[in-house]
């Protein structure tokens, strides 16, 4: 028996009597990589939101270890090991690259800590290693504001690595990236599985496919399909609904 | 805030040359006491008038810097700032009125000339301890802190930001105005405190306490400038400038935005406290007028002219538009509010970054 790290059980969201998540079922385990897939609207980054409490789920179970998410606050859930990226990636822009993945790196996260914080060496060559592995070590100093979209998705994939979460929430990492970048990140967050469980929402189904991991397809805020990728491409429903339009 | 209002990165700008500005400028402000002493004949003589000014300006430069602080840094728009001031310099007029002892008009041993005059037997309960120095200073610091403590953490953890804290602000200095224009508050009415006679053993209204009080408030400047520039250049000025650029994206790196922003808003609310401390004994006179609400905006402008998130913007500003009101009340004061308005509408159509944004054009 592996454990489980996520766990969501009949969980809805609605929203002014939409229902972005409908009784949706989820769990996934320690170390697994997971694909989540499914049309626009969806409810795919609704589910994200849920888990890193923006949303309030209406009504059922979300769990992260034994720890009931759908009480606690955006930040107690960072700290106890969820890291997000989000669909748009969001940093801070007036902030230099180093900066942001700085304020992103695992340490003490009160005023004062803040206050004291001198950069470690160790710290440093932290952050001089994600910069490598995202590829933006020429733009350390650079403000975030003048990346492009592509090296933005980098950065904020580069932060969620220095946040070391136990669980990666990653939404769309590939829009606006090359090929072969893509294949990067696919290799990327295949390494980091294992270690770590990650969550990966992706239309691009050649990346899916790279990533060799299951897959859920989520339609009208539920489950319509769990599997292998050949799988859940040959299922009727999702065909149906989704893949082949 | 819009993406046209966002300040630079704090240190941005032509670093060296700035600093070097600001070290002549206070260089030269320190001269202004010594300068006074010249012979009036002197061609390098200053007056008295220039050297209480600008003892005055100083205080409101300490005010700006606090202001920017959690508005440059944090994004925390405070239209409320006059009040921490004003609290503050109630402390220290509380400590001036209890010196006067007998020296009042009515010749009360203890109670102060207004107190007679309404009538009251002894001093309110609130009024114990003012007569020591330490514990007025104290409370020039506590009282704004808490009541920032206060209203920090019940806007902050609800998440009330930009306009909506601004208007609770506002509201809040409102309130405290309307409340110290009550004669049954203790605090002088609407006549407030003044007729002050000494400090710290030192006659008011001599050269000596003059300069005195300007010395305590240039090191006051200097000690909040340094206070402010550590905080801007740490790891916690980063996370206030991610706060008031992303507030959200901030809290899902782990980060606690309730507790910082509480941090820099008491923190600010404290040195604006100090500022009004000094403040009085300078000006003489503290009355409810001083929490007035158009204080806190001007104040607000100050920094906007002098340009945000910058701290030395903030002494900029503070300087050059009280230097401009100065003359202005002189020479056409009826002009004066227009004037200001037109120049925030001015600096925020065409100096977005104030006026050090001028400074960082050129160093280009
Ligand atoms: N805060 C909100 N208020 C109202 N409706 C919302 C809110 N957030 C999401 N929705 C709606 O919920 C549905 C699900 O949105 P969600 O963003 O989760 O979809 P998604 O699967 O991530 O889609 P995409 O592939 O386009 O990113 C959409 O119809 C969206 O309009
Ligand atoms: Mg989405």
């Amino acid at each position: 028996m592996s454990e489980a790290v996520l766990y969501l059980d009949g969980v809805s969201v609605v929203f002014d009597g939409f229902r972005a998540l409908n009784n949706l079922s989820l769990i996934v385990e320690a170390g697994e990589l997971r694909a989540i897939i499914g049309p626009n609207g969806a409810g795919k980054t609704t589910m994200m939101d849920v888990i890193t409490g923006k949303t309030r789920p209406t009504a059922g179970v979300v769990r992260f270890r034994e720890h009931d998410l759908t009480k606690m606050d955006e930040a107690t859930i960072a700290n106890l090991g969820i890291g997000r990226k989000f669909q748009k990636p969001t940093m801070f822009d007036a902030l230099t690259v180093f900066e942001n993945l700085e304020l992103a790196l695992k340490a003490p996260r009160g005023p004062m800590a803040c206050l004291r914080w001198t950069l470690s060496g160790e710290a440093r060559r932290r952050i001089e290693a994600v910069m490598e592995e995202v590829g933006l070590s020429a733009r350390a100093h650079d403000r975030a504001a003048i990346l492009s979209h592509g090296q933005r998705q980098w950065l904020e994939i580069g932060m969620l690595l220095m946040q070391d979460p136990e669980l990666l929430l990653v939404d769309e990492p590939v829009a606006g990236m090359t090929d072969q970048e893509t294949e990067h990140t696919a290799a990327l967050l295949v390494r980091i599985a294992g270690q770590r469980s990650v969550v990966v929402v992706e239309h691009d189904l050649e990346f899916v496919r790279a990533l060799g991991s299951k897959v859920t397809v989520l339609c009208e805020g539920t489950m319509l399909s769990e599997g292998s990728i050949d799988h859940v491409q040959n299922d009727p429903r999702v065909i149906e609904v989704y893949l082949g339009r | 805030m819009s993406a046209s209002l966002a300040a630079p990165a704090p240190g941005g700008f032509g670093r060296m040359s700035l600093r070097l500005v600001l070290i002549g400028a206070l260089l030269l402000l320190a001269l202004l006491p010594v300068l006074n002493r010249l012979p009036a004949d002197s061609a390098l003589h200053v007056s008295d008038f220039i050297v209480s000014v600008s003892g005055k300006w100083i205080t409101y430069a300490i005010l700006a810097l606090a202001i920017d602080l959690a508005w440059g840094y944090a994004g925390i728009l405070s239209l409320g700032h006059g009040a921490f001031f004003a609290l503050g310099g109630y402390a220290i007029g509380m400590h001036l009125m209890r010196l006067i002892g007998p020296r009042g008009v009515y010749g009360h041993p203890t109670l102060p000339d207004f107190m007679v005059f309404l009538g009251y037997k002894e001093l309110p309960w609130y009024w114990s301890g003012f007569d020591h120095f330490p514990f007025a200073i104290l409370m020039a610091v506590a009282v704004p802190g808490l009541l920032a403590g206060i209203v920090g953490f019940l806007a902050f953890r609800s998440r009330i930001t930009g306009v909506y804290l601004s208007i609770i602000t506002q509201a809040l200095t409102y309130a405290l105005m309307l409340a110290f224009f009550r004669n049954d508050m203790g605090f002088g009415g609407n006549n407030g405190f003044t007729d002050f006679k000494e400090l710290l053993g030192m006659p008011l209204n001599t050269p000596s306490a003059r300069s005195t009080l300007f010395y305590a408030s240039l090191l006051l400047l200097l000690g909040a400038l340094w206070l402010c520039g550590w905080i801007a250049r740490s790891k916690l000025g980063r996370v206030l400038v991610a706060i008031r650029d992303a507030e959200s994206r901030v809290r899902f790196l782990g980060y606690d935005v309730t507790q910082h922003k509480l941090f820099v808003f008491v923190l600010s609310a404290m040195i604006a406290g100090l500022a009004g401390a000094l403040y009085v004994p300078q000006v003489g006179i503290i009355n409810p007028g001083e929490f007035s609400p158009g204080n806190s905006i001007e104040a607000v402008i100050w920094v906007a002219v002098g340009g945000r998130g910058t701290l030395v913007g903030a002494l900029l500003g503070a300087f050059s538009v009280n230097a401009l009101k100065t003359w202005l009340t002189t020479v056409a004061p009826d002009l004066w509010l227009f004037a200001l308005g037109g120049l925030f509408v001015a600096v925020t159509l065409f100096l977005p970054r104030g006026l050090i944004g001028l400074f960082s054009k050129a160093a280009k």
